[in-house]
């Protein structure tokens, strides 16, 4: 299983994801893009995804919605920029919980020598406060600290 | 109306939360904290007090801002659900794709890319 590595430099708008996979870029490419398989990986366990649109092409539409125990739902929607198999997905990213806030995603596969394929995730935002305010929300452990602190806020509830 | 996530959003609100979870503080000390002028601090008292993050106690003579927790819950949800998504998403990628490799080396037939 491939180390997840996270880069988010201070002061910039951009998070590079790399994350290796032991299968091919053919079948990488494949589930990621496949409806019926996405619930089963995009959302955390604790969460049931729901696919609500799924258009992958360029110029189509998704939309998810992730719905807890309780029955709260978030939900996140987007257009597809470019579906280029099996190497490329552009595609734009927003919390409707945080309307204009639209983050741009692109995710490349890359064949490796031994079979493997190496995922590079890259998530451009509007300010470098909207992607410190996503990093602080929990995504990066890289930034754990800012995170661990808003933590110690919700200890106090 | 701002939401929870965007008060939330900016480094300077954040610190601010930070210096009001010790105790209560009055502008003066957030200026002298922050080292940023007061209008600055007031504008983000303003949008911290709007989402309900911030209250207000008057005192006989000078205003006390503190913190408050609740709308917090609210992002709670959001926060749990998103600490370990990036992790916990490539797990359950890496359990589709040996199942799907299982599958296809059992069936003899070789990946067929769509």
């Amino acid at each position: 299983m491939g180390n997840l590595t996270l880069i988010a430099e201070p002061g910039k708008q951009e998070i590079t994801i790399t994350r290796e996979f032991n299968a091919s870029r053919e079948l990488v490419f494949r589930v990621l893009t496949d409806p019926a398989l996405t619930p089963k990986w995009w959302g955390p366990r604790s969460l049931t995804t729901i696919i609500d649109k799924m258009d992958v092409h360029a110029g189509g539409m998704w939309r998810f919605v992730q719905r807890d125990q309780q029955g709260n739902e978030f939900a996140f929607h987007g257009v597809y920029h470019a579906v280029i198999a099996p190497e490329r997905v552009i595609n734009t990213f927003e919390f409707e919980g945080m309307p204009g806030h639209v983050i741009l995603e692109t995710m490349t596969l890359e064949a490796q020598a031994d079979g493997k394929t190496l995922l590079t995730a890259s998530s451009v935002f509007q300010s470098v406060a909207d992607r410190d305010g996503m990093l602080s929300s929990g995504m990066a452990e890289g930034s754990r600290e800012s995170y661990e602190r808003l933590d110690e806020l919700l200890k106090l509830l | 109306m701002i939401s929870t996530y965007e008060a939330l959003a900016d480094p300077t609100r954040r610190r601010i939360l930070d210096l009001l979870r010790e105790r209560p503080r009055v502008v003066g000390e957030l200026v002298d904290a922050l080292k940023i002028t007061q209008p600055g601090v007031s504008k983000h008292l303003r949008v911290l007090r709007e989402v309900g993050l911030v209250r207000v106690r008057q005192d006989a003579q000078r205003r006390w801002y503190e913190l408050s927790i609740e709308p917090l819950a609210e992002v709670d949800g959001w926060l749990a659900s998103y600490r370990h998504l990036i992790a916990e998403r490539y797990e359950r990628l890496d359990e589709i794709l040996s199942e799907l490799q299982e599958k296809e080396n059992n069936d003899g037939q070789p990946n067929t890319d769509r």
